[in-house]
């Protein structure tokens, strides 16, 4: 076991982001965790690195955990000139070799002196995960890792965090809006909404009612990601409840 | 040979410029240019009380920033935003000051010399000071240099790493206090935040890692402050506004000759393929 949530709640702000959260990760294992915008996936990865306290519920971590994070979202300021290698070096020193192994594995050799404001969308979150490799980390959080990579660019990335595990042995919990593109590499699935919705292999839980519900699948139409229509529905029926 | 008053007044420059060449990147990286200018109006605040109690204008001037620093770090993201609490405390610390200065009717005060500095009366004592303020902030500087680069770049990538985002900043924003109650007597409480930030702005079109530019802003603060130097001793200006002058006509040149000189600007790289 690497981490482990027991009855986790998170409250920000006086509103419930997270309710009872129970879960595990193991070594070697990847889990996906889906969910609509605002269902606290990112609030559990912040109070699993720490950033966000619990409000109750613990976390229990395998002593000298090492957690290798791709956040969702970097801004590199215009004012701010670094390089991708001594990005890699923060917040401490990496032989040459170390780093270009680290590129290697995360599919993005020989990008060393290239400045970080520079590189391409798929470049960067490339950069981002051979950064969070090079901790040798147990535990590789990834949030939503494949934004702004097309159909083909996810797809790719994902195959390469598939190659990751195998090689390294970690831990990868990753979030994702596209289940359907993770589904082959991933071996159980979170469905997040606040609590945990359901849970399990990707073949039971894209089959399963709450999975259609959150989603506002159709089961006719099932090649749609979700429609934001009902998607909204459902949220505002949540929030009514809530308020009742 | 400090017994020369140019030769105290270059030392005490060239010290600040040091001290102000990383913490002017780190206020150029994390937008903070507004809170250099606030610690720094508060700082007439500290030499009020430091007149009225008579203690070591230093004292009053670093205990006053600190606070102010401490009160807006810890109070930032509540409620109110980082510009809206920096406006409220610089402004209100500065009028207090104004008005405790009126009180103190015994002294004559000139107040243009913490204004605008007055580099030509440091005294030894002064010097001592100076020194040790600016071997603490390249100390602090050197000691969490990493730490204060990776929670700037990003908070939470600082925390997965065992970095606590919230200390960085304290060990900045002590530092920003430093500097700004050592170089009062130099350039003055109006003139700090463009010793800060003009070198460092300078620095950036010329550097491809964080170090480089700190490394080029501290040669071109200690350029600018050697230079204003010797133009205010010749043409006999005040000495803390020319030092500025000098910095900003550095600025100017240095972005001219880099949109005009072809060789300065980094190659064009064909990305295709």
């Amino acid at each position: 076991m690497l981490v482990e949530c027991e009855n986790l709640s998170v409250i920000l702000r006086r509103r419930k982001i997270l309710k009872n959260i129970s879960l595990s990760v193991n070594s070697g294992e990847i889990v996906t965790i889906i969910g609509p915008n605002g269902s606290g996936k990112s609030t559990l990865f912040k109070s699993i690195i720490g950033a966000v306290p619990c409000t109750s519920g613990v976390i229990k971590k395998k002593s000298g955990l090492r957690i290798g994070y791709v956040p969702q979202k970097l801004h590199i300021d215009e004012a701010l000139p670094i390089t991708v290698k001594r990005f890699m070096n923060l917040p401490s020193g990496h032989s040459h070799l170390a780093i270009k192994e680290a590129l290697e594995n995360a599919g993005a050799s020989g990008l060393e002196t290239e400045q970080l404001m520079e590189l391409s969308g798929g470049q960067f979150q490339r950069v981002l995960l051979a950064r969070a490799l090079l901790g040798r980390p147990d535990l590789l959080l990834l949030d939503e890792a494949t934004q702004g990579l097309d159909h083909r660019g996810s797809a790719e990335f994902y195959r390469q965090i598939s190659r990751v595990r195998d090689k390294l042995g970690c831990g990868i919990v990753m979030i994702s809006h596209e289940l359907h593109v993770v589904m082959r590499q991933t071996d159980r699935v979170i469905c997040l909404n606040g609590n945990i919705c359901c849970q399990g292999k990707p073949e039971t839980v894209s089959g399963s009612p709450e999975y259609y519900a959150l989603f506002g699948l159709d089961r006719d139409n099932e090649s749609a990601i979700y429609l934001h229509r009902n998607h909204n529905q459902i949220q505002r029926a949540q929030e009514m409840t809530h308020a009742g | 040979m400090l017994d020369d008053f140019l030769v105290r007044a270059t030392v005490a420059s060239v010290g600040v410029a040091l001290a102000a060449a990383p913490l002017g990147c780190f206020i150029v990286w994390r937008r903070m240019a507004y809170f250099g200018d606030a610690t720094a109006h508060a700082a007439v605040l500290g030499v009020a009380l430091s007149l009225t109690l008579s203690t070591p204008i230093f004292a009053g001037v670093l205990v006053v920033c600190l606070f102010m620093a401490i009160t807006v770090s810890s109070l930032s993201g509540r409620g109110f935003t980082m510009d809206t609490l920096l406006g409220v405390m610089s402004h209100t610390s500065l009028a207090i000051g104004l008005v405790a200065v009126s009180f103190l009717s015994g002294i004559r005060i000139d107040l243009m010399s913490y204004l605008f500095g007055d580099i030509l009366a440091v005294g030894k004592t002064d010097l001592l000071v100076i020194a040790l303020g600016v071997m603490t902030v390249l100390a602090l500087m050197a000691w969490r240099w990493s730490g204060i680069l990776l929670s700037t770049l990003n908070p939470d990538l600082a925390l997965a790493s065992g970095i606590d985002p919230k200390r960085e900043q304290l060990v900045l924003t002590v530092s920003l206090a430093i500097v700004v109650a050592v170089a009062i007597k130099v350039v003055g409480v109006l003139l700090i935040a463009a010793m800060l930030i003009v070198p460092a702005a300078t620095a950036r079109p010329f550097s491809k890692t964080p170090e480089m530019m700190a490394f080029i802003a501290a040669i071109l603060g200690v350029s600018a402050c050697l230079s204003g130097l010797r133009a205010s001793y010749v043409f006999d200006t005040p000495t803390g506004p020319t030092i500025v002058c000098v910095s900003a006509l550095l600025f100017i040149l240095v972005n001219l000759a880099h949109k005009l000189i072809p060789f300065l600007r980094p190659p064009l790289v064909d990305k295709g393929a």
